[in-house]
């Protein structure tokens, strides 16, 4: 089991806090390394993940740009053919829909198609949106759609210290790699050793262990999976909850070992489940398990449109609640349904406070 | 030849380029019945003036970017032939091991960025490379270049008008290069453009432009230097919108003058002012006869590479997914 917390250091650092210092630190030791996108150098730093970076480099590696996000992600990416390491920043991962053939129809294949003449060391950086009001468009998590496709990494960190971790190496890695954030993540906190280190993409965590039940958290669903877990444990359930971190390459050993144990298995996506990356999960533990395989489950964003108002939103969203209501049923299929009696909303979620 | 008339070391290499670009693509087109080519190929036969033109004005360090028409580009640049020709055979010892084909041709080497397939796709790569070459940090005068060629259909894609914002906004060491043919596939600019004033409207970004309409080579590659010397001197981009004309099928080998939607008529004024043809009755016969006599010996060189060559192992399929 590996946890993300490193005895050698203390600090607590948020996962804004580890954004930033990833990056500044990589834009030291590696003068090929910018940061371009709207609005990265204004004085809210892409709420505070570019904050200062622009005072400390200059508008030479922290640009802003043009709304022009289709031009702006084949520029980056021939940045990155001439040797570069751009980071192009996205506020939200709904305007990754206007790179979309930049990222897939050249970012992905150009190593490839040609020949390995080429290499597309670019980091796409963008953020999944939730809750007061975000709505429609500023709240898809659309990882799956880039899983799907050959040239690419993704990975969703979801503390700061695999904040860090990734976005280093990612910025070190020669491929271009979807970096996906999760906004109410930002406020959260986690030891973070202060010098430079990175995190291994496909190499999953196990952030509690259990026996009865594996949880699978995607980005923000982590940690409602660990709340559920918690309420479980109020009812005898033991679950095993497991972080991706990284979803292409994706760490299936780990995940479908615990399955093998604890013969259930629930992947909780922070986006839909059709086609989803929880159905990827669910299909690829099921392909290796010989005889026994384990039962299975996926919960994710309801099949509707994001709605803003929250009497909506709220059912919208798979929550703790939710969570340890299906896994309950899942591990005693026989008794009567049972759901926690618990605030449906985590404190730090309600803390926020929009706009955005 | 418009006062341009160049210097004997310029006409020779000039029609040396025009020829191997023309023959090499004959050459295609007579081999493609044969299904020993495995790629779509879009042929330029009738437009090599532009390439050869822009290129002769580009240094060796300088890098250009093409689309899938690319081999006039390609060749103009001096990507090197019998990997070009084994790439569209589909051979382990192509340009990209057999990935490629026609439409993806790269040698970046030869300064040769590769090629897309998807229309207006390579004109922000371009700028990218060009934006990375302006960090270079080399003194004024000495900088590299990109010259990223497109046809008159990309210049419809929001990408083209993105990317010159950008380019001009932040003086990048790009040259523009349209080749307008007139046609996407089969679609006439009157289907399409509502004014044909593409240099107006590219004008209106601060790029300065420069419309050549008759084709000849020596008009462009003149304009092609004094753009890019501009361009070194740190001055930002240029465009230039070269009119010419595909004279065979959008896709294929064979020409389509009975398809319906263009006249033989049409081609012949362009045929009639044939780069190859003009600057080839320029030279000495003697020359000429030398030089056609070299660029027949490389492409049958190169279709024998190609012919010769090895499959690429099967396992080469899970290579290059990554970088390392
Ligand atoms: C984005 C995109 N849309 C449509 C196509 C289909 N298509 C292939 S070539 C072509 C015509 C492009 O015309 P132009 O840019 O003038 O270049 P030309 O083929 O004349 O050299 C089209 C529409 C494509 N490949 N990519």
């Amino acid at each position: 089991m590996s946890t993300p917390t490193d005895p050698s250091s203390q600090r607590s650092l948020s996962y804004v806090g580890a954004l930033n210092e990833a990056v500044e630190q990589e834009m030291d030791l590696d003068p090929g390394v910018f940061v371009i996108g709207l609005n990265v150098d204004d004085h809210k730093g892409i709420q505070g993940t570019t904050q200062g970076l622009f005072d400390k480099f200059g508008p030479d590696r922290v640009m802003d740009t043009p709304l022009s996000e289709d031009a702006v992600t084949g520029i980056s990416i021939g940045a990155a053919m001439a040797g570069m390491r751009p980071i192009h920043v996205h506020i939200r991962m709904d305007f990754l829909l206007l790179c979309m053939n930049q990222l897939i129809n050249m970012a992905a294949k150009a190593h490839y198609m040609y020949g390995g003449q080429t290499k597309v060391p670019l980091v796409v950086r963008s953020i999944i949106g939730k809750s007061w009001g975000q709505g429609a468009q500023h709240s898809q998590g659309l990882h799956s759609m880039f899983m799907h496709v050959p040239g690419l990494k993704v990975v969703a960190p979801t503390n700061a210290y695999d904040a860090k971790g990734c976005l280093t190496a990612a910025i070190r890695d020669n491929n271009p790699v979807i970096f996906v954030e999760h906004r109410l993540l930002y406020s959260t906190e986690a030891p973070v050793p202060e010098a430079p280190y990175t995190v291994e993409f496909g190499k999953a965590r196990v952030v509690g262990q259990g026996t009865d039940i594996t949880l699978v958290g995607i980005s923000y669903m982590l940690v409602e999976c660990l709340r559920a877990r918690e309420l479980l444990a109020e009812v005898g359930i033991s679950a095993e909850v497991i972080d991706p971190v990284s979803l292409m390459p994706l760490d299936v050993d780990t995940i479908a070992a615990s399955a093998g144990r604890t013969g259930n298995l629930l992947v909780v996506d922070n986006a839909w489940t059709v086609a989803g990356a929880g159905s990827e999960i669910v299909a690829a533990v099921c392909e290796r398990a010989t005889g026994n395989a384990p039962v299975v489950g996926r919960m994710g964003y309801a099949p509707t449109t994001c709605p803003t108002t929250p009497v909506l939103e709220k059912d919208f969203y798979p929550n703790a609640t939710t969570i340890a209501a299906r896994a309950f049923a899942m591990v005693r299929p026989g008794d009567k349904p049972w759901s926690p009696d618990a605030e449906p909303t985590l404190p730090h979620e309600a803390a926020f406070k929009g706009p955005f | 030849m418009s006062g341009n008339t160049p210097d004997p070391e310029t006409l020779a290499r000039v029609y040396r380029s025009l020829r191997l670009i023309r023959r090499t693509e004959e050459e295609i087109a007579r081999l493609y019945p044969s299904d020993k080519i495995k790629s779509p190929v879009h042929l330029s036969i009738g437009q090599e003036s532009v390439s050869v033109g822009v290129c002769d004005a580009l240094n060796d360090d300088d890098m250009m970017s093409a689309t899938y028409r690319g081999h006039a580009a390609y060749l103009a640049k001096g990507g090197d032939l019998n990997q070009m020709m084994a790439e569209l055979y589909g051979k382990g010892t192509g340009g990209a091991g057999g990935k490629a084909g026609s439409m993806h041709l790269v040698d970046m080497k030869a300064g040769v960025l590769g090629m897309s397939a998807v229309v207006g796709t390579t004109i922000p790569i371009a700028a990218g490379y060009a934006f990375a070459m302006k960090r270079e940090g080399r003194p004024s005068g000495e900088g590299r270049i990109t010259a990223g060629f497109f046809g008159d259909g990309a210049t419809e894609e929001g990408v083209f008008s993105e990317t010159l914002n950008f380019a001009a906004l932040h003086k990048l060491p790009i040259l523009f290069v349209c080749e307008n043919n007139g046609f996407a596939i089969h679609s006439p600019l009157s289907n399409r453009w509502a004014t044909e004033a593409l240099c107006e409207r590219v004008r209106t970004y601060g790029i300065p432009t420069h419309e050549i309409d008759d084709a000849d080579v020596f008009t462009i590659r003149r304009t092609a230097v004094d753009a890019i010397q501009a361009i070194r001197a740190g001055e930002g981009p240029q465009f230039m919108e070269c009119k010419t004309y595909r004279w065979r099928e959008h896709v294929g080998p064979g020409e389509d003058y009975d398809d319906d939607y263009r006249t033989r008529d049409e081609l012949a004024p362009w045929q009639e002012n044939d780069a190859m043809a003009t600057t080839g009755e320029m030279l000495d016969a003697a020359e000429r006869d030398a030089i056609d006599k070299d660029v027949e010996q490389r492409i049958a060189e190169a279709i024998a590479f190609a012919e010769q060559s090895p499959w690429p192992e099967p396992e080469e399929l899970f290579s290059h997914v990554y970088a390392d």
